[in-house]
């Protein structure tokens, strides 16, 4: 999987790139662009309290401050709480996607290679996970740890890796079997080279499909976990949080409930759709 | 078949030891679980008395087979802040949780299955894009979000239904549809799917060669052997409402176990978070359980393989 370096073959990898994965893919890169340039494009400081500007309307200016969508509770600009609360989504989830994954990933391959005792103690493990509804489980382990950045993603990946596990685990057993890992073997490869070089590449496709999907659900679960207070922590602007000093205001800012929901649509909106094209494109079936 | 069904209790049995173990250990991840025992204004004297009377002076197994006895009797514990049975605070607050999930549940099984019949049968047409674009973004809707929508449009604006609160058929309306609508999604997946999978097999062929009408066809035929997939997400569904109810609760006031979680957390009444997990993993156990039982009697061909399909 080389990057070709000619900008022909780059722009050819990049138009089938968008043709496997959706014209909402854009909503996407729109989104981590917004992210990542936060403090480029957003127009005020989103920690910045105003108490002459509180609960603006969208549009209305105060003390010099136009507020395009509104301000909050404490006269916060939300459109820059916004795309600040950008950041906290998308890393949140990618970084316990990542973890999940590769700890989850590592774990159903070994279970599903080595068999025997590993298999039944990893496997065991899982199932024992995937009793506990998954929200529940964080809720009770955030509760435990306490609410903040780090300790989202450490709860979320331990939540989430038994999914990856279970995949990869079956994945695993139905390429184990296969000539050329017996050979590869046979051939004297130690275990963690069979896993890395013969197995995991052949199973990584599947890999991926469950991880874009995770990826909207961690989304979710930030911003449910953010809803509850028991997630990212004030000040920092988060979705979730927002959406639930929205809810107080209800009868009177309805903006500060809809505009952060809108977003957090969107964005696992696309995400999903891109893993549905993911899924679609990968499956020999349906191809 | 009874063998299956003996193994699969011996299983469910399992899995429930290891979801207690889980939980005892994970409340041991800082260490002494007093500190989350006790409300945040305790003394000193407070805590060293709380201590004691939960063991924990003791050895960490000496504290584990004593949480395991506890768990065999169904004793949960004693609230520290409310000074009640775990068990009788959830028992007064389970009957709201179950009558909202019930409703979600008649939601998503209500709209979910038609639709998805509908989007098997309808592939050729325009319109069942539009309905599928619809059931992607019922999927990608938080239910927080859509909870505080509705109770924005209908609640305030138009004043249809009551905002928030239990009480009346009309205060159960909105907290279903905000929880059912991500079942729902699921149900019209899986029931296009089973329907896809089901149209393309010999018999269907071999029926409408006998001249069976499509009215016929759909109820006599279809829906039969598609209903497995159906049962099986929905043992699933079920303990995915009751922990999704945690968050639609808070955005309706609707005093159920979800409300009762996070006013036991802002409390920091730990003994009763606790209470709700482990009947959440019970529960999923249960019907999962219950649906594999389901399967045998349904689908005979399982019965003699002893196995899932």
């Amino acid at each position: 999987m080389t990057l070709a370096a000619t900008p022909h073959h780059v722009g050819s990898r990049i138009a089938k790139l968008y043709r496997i994965a959706g014209p909402f893919s854009l909503i996407l890169l729109g989104l981590v662009l917004i992210a990542i340039f936060a403090p480029l494009i957003a127009p005020n400081d989103p920690n910045s309290q105003n108490l002459m500007g509180r609960l603006k309307a969208p549009g209305t200016e105060a003390r010099g401050t136009l507020y395009l969508l509104g301000s909050d509770e404490l006269g916060r600009d939300l459109l820059s709480r916004i795309i600040y609360g950008a950041r906290v989504s998308l890393s949140v989830a990618l970084l316990s996607v990542v973890l999940s994954g590769v700890v989850g990933t590592t774990l159903g391959m070994a279970a599903g290679y080595l068999r025997g005792w590993t298999e039944t103690v990893i496997m065991r493990l899982v199932d024992i996970f995937l009793s506990i509804p998954a929200i529940l489980l964080a809720i009770i382990t955030v509760a435990v740890l306490g609410p903040g950045f780090v300790n989202v993603i450490l709860v979320l990946a331990l939540t989430r890796w038994p999914r990856y596990a279970r995949v990869a685990y079956g994945q695993t057993l139905s390429v184990a079997g296969m000539p050329y890992v017996r050979l590869a073997r046979a051939m004297g490869a130690s275990w963690p080279r069979v896993l890395l070089r013969h197995i995991l590449p052949n199973i990584i496709a599947a890999m991926a499909v469950i991880a874009t999907l995770e990826f909207g659900l961690m989304v979710l679960f930030e911003a449910g976990l953010s809803f509850l207070g028991l997630g990212v922590q004030p000040p920092t602007p988060s979705w979730g949080a927002t959406l639930s000093v929205g809810r107080n205001y209800v009868t009177s800012a309805w903006w500060i409930a809809t505009f952060p929901g809108v977003c957090l649509f969107l964005l696992v909106l696309s995400v999903n759709l891109i893993g549905d094209r993911l899924s679609e494109y990968l499956n020999p079936k349906t191809r | 078949m009874q063998l299956f069904i003996v193994k699969r209790i011996g299983q469910a049995l399992i899995a429930l030891f290891g979801v207690m173990t889980l939980v005892f250990f994970i409340q041991r991840l800082t260490g002494d679980p007093t500190y989350l025992l006790v409300p945040e204004n305790a003394t000193q004297a407070d805590i060293e008395a709380m201590r004691r009377t939960l063991g924990l002076d003791q050895p960490l197994l000496v504290q584990y087979g004593r949480f395991l006895w506890d768990m065999t009797h169904f004793d949960l514990g004693r609230s520290f802040v409310q000074n009640v049975k775990v068990t009788t605070i959830i028992a007064s607050r389970l009957p709201y949780t179950l009558q909202l999930a019930g409703g979600a549940l008649i939601v998503a099984l209500v709209i979910g299955l038609p639709v998805g019949l509908i989007l098997a049968l309808g592939r050729r047409f325009a319109v069942t894009r539009v309905l599928m674009g619809l059931v992607l973004a019922a999927q990608s809707m938080p239910t927080f979000w859509s909870g505080i929508m509705m109770i924005m449009v209908f609640g305030v604006w138009l004043g249809w239904l009551p905002p928030s609160g239990a009480g009346s058929l009309q205060h159960l309306i909105m907290p279903s549809i905000a929880l059912g609508l991500l079942s729902m999604a699921t149900y019209a997946r899986i029931a296009r799917s089973a329907v896809l999978d089901e149209l393309s097999k010999d018999y269907i062929r071999s029926a409408r060669a006998r001249g069976v009408g499509t009215g016929r066809l759909v109820t006599h035929h279809l829906l039969r052997n598609s209903v497995i997939p159906v049962i099986s997400v929905t043992a699933l569904e079920i303990s995915q409402l009751l922990a999704g109810a945690v968050i639609v609760e808070t955005v309706f006031a609707w005093p159920g176990l979800g409300q009762l979680t996070v006013e036991a957390i802002v409390s920091r009444d730990f003994v009763v978070v606790q209470g709700v997990v482990l009947l959440g993993a019970f529960v999923t156990i249960a019907v999962n359980f219950a649906a594999d039982v389901l399967y045998t009697v349904v689908d005979p061909r399982i019965r003699l393989g002893g196995s899932r399909p």
